[in-house]
């Protein structure tokens, strides 16, 4: 299995609210407000940290569900946002300074 | 035509004809208008008679050239920005506005609704930046506190504007204007009208609430938890630039309103006992 490293995007807007992790793409102006699970990626997503590791740290440890789980709607999640611009994935570590040149968009 | 290569030769301090001048005041910011045409600016008189300030210090100056050469306003308007340049452009005028330097020139034909346009991009940009926002709106100020009434097209702002008491200023049916002030915020009328065809007053008024309109059977307010009324105001937001700073800035400012005003859906059936809701 290829590492996934993941990284939030430059063009998004975010804020606690209500509890809740909102999002907007300044791209689009799409809002997307995350569950628990999805803020903890998020804040996780630090381009340096694997997303496994992620997984491990911030999902399984914090609430209970299987790894091989969590790890597949992990990176459902992430995928789906990657296509929308929220974040930028790639197999190598990535810093703020990659983001345009990361694998996906 | 393109915004890009407008050149206001005519302003570059070169003697040229005599230039009309003329303050309109929305929201508490003065913008001075120059033109050299006298009917173009007793056309803006007429427009923005109640929210004309001729002692105010102009706050920002734009230069408007009348020409008869356009395309049709049918157009998206198209806003992007160079640096501190934020360029304007639709079929039926292009401008610039320097954010520093706080001058901005237009390039349009007589068309009123062209420098309506481009009034209500300027005050959405300068907003932006202060935290503020223009909003799909009918608003109203009643006993010392204003109340703003949201909604879509049909949704029953101007409905609800033409029921108002004789105790209810109306600010606008169409178009509300939102500025910061300590940690709330306030009301101001505005000339942009709609169905009702009648500008605002020129007053204002700490926000009390704002509701989310919908049409029912009986009347009611239901609060909104924050979360749920961000959603909804984002889409009667009115913001032109697809600017990824400035897009921050509003969902800044609208995520930081609906932590600190009232919001609540207002169902109502269009006769003026609504009204004996709104205190």
């Amino acid at each position: 299995m290829n590492e996934k490293y993941v990284i939030r995007s430059k063009a998004v807007a975010s804020r606690i609210l209500g509890g809740e992790m909102v999002i907007m793409s300044a791209v689009d102006s799409t809002l997307f407000i995350l569950n628990e699970v999805g803020a903890q990626i998020w804040l996780a997503a630090d381009g340096q940290t694997s997303l496994s590791e992620i997984v491990k740290r911030n999902v399984c440890e914090e609430f209970e569900v299987h790894p091989d789980v969590a790890y597949s709607d992990a990176q459902e999640f992430v995928d789906a946002l990657a296509n929308h611009g929220i974040f930028q994935t790639s197999e190598r570590p990535l810093s703020c300074l990659d983001q345009s040149a990361s694998e996906t968009p | 035509m393109t915004g890009a290569g407008y050149a206001p030769a005519r302003y570059s301090g070169q003697p040229g004809p005599q230039l009309f001048t003329v303050t309109v005041e929305i929201g508490g910011t003065p913008i001075l208008f120059e033109t050299s045409d006298p009917d173009f600016r007793a056309m803006i008189e007429r427009r923005y008679s109640g929210f004309l300030n001729s002692s105010a210090a102009p706050a920002y100056r734009i230069k408007i050239q009348i020409t008869s050469c356009a395309e049709p306003s049918d157009k998206d308007v198209q806003v992007s920005r160079r640096g501190s340049v934020w360029l304007l452009d639709r079929g039926d005028f292009q401008a610039q506005w320097d954010q520093q330097s706080r001058i901005g020139h237009v390039l349009q034909t007589a068309n009123p609704y062209s420098l309506d346009t481009v009034i209500r991009i300027v005050h959405s940009l300068v907003l932006a930046e202060q935290g503020g926002f223009l909003v799909h709106a009918a608003s109203a100020l009643r006993a010392g506190h204003g109340f703003i009434f949201a909604g879509v097209s049909g949704a029953g702002k101007t409905t609800l504007a033409r029921l108002a008491p004789p105790d209810a200023i109306v600010l606008t049916d169409e178009i509300s204007y939102v500025r910061r002030q300590g940690n709330g915020y306030r009301a101001y009328g505005t000339p942009f009208a709609g169905e009702l065809a009648r500008v605002g007053e020129n007053v204002s008024a700490p926000l009390a609430e704002l509701y989310l309109l919908e049409q029912g059977k009986k009347n009611r307010i239901e609060p909104l938890e924050p979360l749920a009324a961000a959603r909804a105001l984002m889409r009667h937001i009115l913001f032109f630039a697809r600017d990824e700073e400035m897009v921050k800035k509003v969902f800044d400012s609208v995520m930081t309103f609906v932590s600190r005003v009232r919001i609540s859906r207002l169902v109502f059936t269009p006769d003026e006992r609504v009204w004996g809701l709104i205190e």
